[in-house]
């Protein structure tokens, strides 16, 4: 048995998440991934780890305990979960190493929901279909390519030892939560369908994060919208598409999104939209802002160069 | 068929061919597939296409959005449907009993038949599969006859067994594994449609022909199919 970090106590939610999986929508498997992707970048290129590895996507904290069975660097970013090595309290903006018998744990959102544990090489995880993202509702991937989170009981290991550890750039923004979250999105084609008082809506309200949010997609609720359309002839849904069902409250579709679907969309959010969204805590306040694909694909293109 | 190009996303653009379901739409989105991916190759993030369409996203960091629409276009110009030899026939041997298909006597009902009667009717015609989605390897087939098409449950199911196969309006499905669902169960196979989803390699593909055909207890067990009832499984 190979040595790695031993899981204590199993948070409500931590999974093993990679980049995604990718090239396979048309056999009805979803994307996955990291859903802050940009935080969980930055752990991996702490590491000095490709933007692929698979890294440890922490939800929420509570109590997820994982205690080192060797001495291990490993790197941090994302939300504040209130993360302690033993007693001491962690930033989640850097690397940090455990001797054997330290225990890192996480308690409670404090800024933002996600955050990431990334590994030197990349988390050991079966290989499906070209990722080792985990899946809850298709049981695919994860330590034991069941979908299930992480357990009280399962050992984390990894793939390399080699370490070139950096330091989180400064001036490095983190998706995370603001009062107020500007999500950028790209106008679809149906949005022509919307009349135009709900599209005024859709842009100048604010709007409130629900409950019902999770991996698959995250509700939003305001002044509902109309659409001329009820449902649709079901078709492929883009990451970050914002569906409008009949009770006129949007559903951003997340990585876990299924990958057809027949509701009506206004558009997508851009990546890093995603991102901060999936940041973002029941009860925030976000709001939609329209741009263009060539304006988007620009902010993206700038957003990758920082890891050139 | 008009191809239209329209922006899904950031990154993504759908490629409308139709605007209604036919089965004879099938051909020509198997064709597109074909084209498009040969036309992308490595500029090819994902494709997935559905009864009318194609969403294409592509790598934004090689292509622009003019560039990725030129290439659709250029790529569709001359799109002449897949030969109608395409698809497969899959015969799907199904145990329909009220302990795994606990909408049979719904079904029945609403359709003004006996329930062997249902069964038999379900089981006389060839439907196409549409598309792939909701679940790895879950193939939305259609269409049932007018007579037997039922709308969902009015509250789904939180779970619905592996190898269930259900109705809902005029489409009917099988659920590779068990995952949350609306449709009238009718009964349950033991073809692993879910294990040749995570091959890459799904047993049931667009354009393909499926019968369905009812078997015994004991032969549906010999196939080493789960006979727990369905509602025990929730």
């Amino acid at each position: 048995m190979t040595p790695g970090l031993f899981v204590k106590q199993a948070g409500p939610l931590a999974l093993i998440q990679d980049a995604g999986r990718f090239g396979v929508s048309h056999l009805g498997v979803t994307q996955g991934g990291a859903a802050d992707w940009i935080s969980c970048r930055w752990a991996n290129w702490l590491l000095g780890n490709s933007p692929e590895n698979a890294a440890l996507e922490i939800v929420m904290g509570g109590n997820l305990t994982l205690e080192a069975e060797v001495e291990v660097t490993l790197a941090l970013v994302g939300a504040d979960l209130e993360a302690r090595l033993d007693d001491k309290p962690l930033t989640a903006r850097g690397t940090f190493t455990l001797a054997p018998g330290q225990r890192l744990s996480f308690r409670q959102p404090k800024d933002g929901l996600r955050t990431y544990l990334a590994f030197p090489g990349g988390l050991i995880a079966p290989e499906v279909l070209g990722s080792r993202a985990c899946t809850a509702r298709e049981q695919i991937g994860g330590l034991h390519d069941d979908g299930r989170p992480l357990q009280a009981g399962d050992r984390l290991v990894w793939q390399g030892s080699e370490l070139a550890p950096r330091f989180l750039p400064r001036g490095v923004q983190l998706p995370l939560p603001r009062p107020v979250c500007a999500l950028p999105i790209v106008l679809g084609s149906q949005a022509a369908q919307f009349a135009g008082r709900s599209l005024y809506q859709a842009f100048n309200q604010t709007w409130t994060v629900d409950q019902r949010a999770d991996r698959m997609g995250i509700r939003l609720t305001g002044s509902p919208l109309d659409s001329a359309l009820s449902g649709i002839v079901s078709e492929g849904i883009p990451l970050g598409g914002v569906q409008i069902p009949p009770d006129g409250q949007p559903i951003v579709l997340m990585n876990d999104r299924q990958t057809i679907g027949g509701y009506p969309r206004i558009g997508a959010l851009t990546p890093s939209a995603c991102a901060r969204l999936a940041q973002c805590l029941p009860g925030a306040q976000v709001r939609l802002q329209p741009i263009s694909a060539t304006q988007a694909q620009m902010t993206h293109r700038r957003q990758l160069g920082v890891w050139a | 068929m008009r191809v239209r190009l329209e922006t899904a996303a950031m990154d993504a653009i759908t490629v409308r061919l139709f605007d209604t379901i036919n089965e004879d739409n099938m051909a020509w989105i198997i064709a597109a597939e074909r084209e498009l991916r040969q036309a992308f190759e490595g500029n090819l993030i994902d494709l997935t296409p559905s009864y009318t369409t194609l969403l294409l996203q592509y790598d934004c960091t090689r292509l622009s959005f003019c560039e990725a629409s030129s290439k659709i276009r250029h790529a569709l110009n001359h799109l002449t449907p897949a030969d109608t030899e395409y698809g497969r026939l899959h015969s799907i041997p199904v145990w329909y009993d009220e302990s795994v298909g606990p909408e049979l006597q719904r079904v029945a009902g609403s359709a003004g038949m006996s329930v062997e009667a249902l069964i038999r009717r379900h089981c006389e015609h060839d439907y196409c599969v549409f598309a792939l989605g909701f679940a790895p390897g879950y193939g939305f087939m259609g269409l049932v006859e007018e007579a037997l098409a039922t709308p969902r449950l009015a509250t789904p199911r939180k779970r619905v067994a592996a190898g269930s196969v259900g109705i809902a309006d005029r489409q009917t499905a099988i659920y590779p594994l068990l995952s949350p669902g609306g449709w009238n169960i009718l009964g349950r196979t033991a073809v692993p449609l879910f294990e040749y989803a995570r091959q890459g390699e799904p047993l049931l593909r667009p354009g393909d022909k499926v019968r369905f055909r009812a078997i015994s207890k004991a032969d549906f067990e010999a196939d080493g199919g789960d006979t727990t009832p369905l509602e025990e499984r929730a």
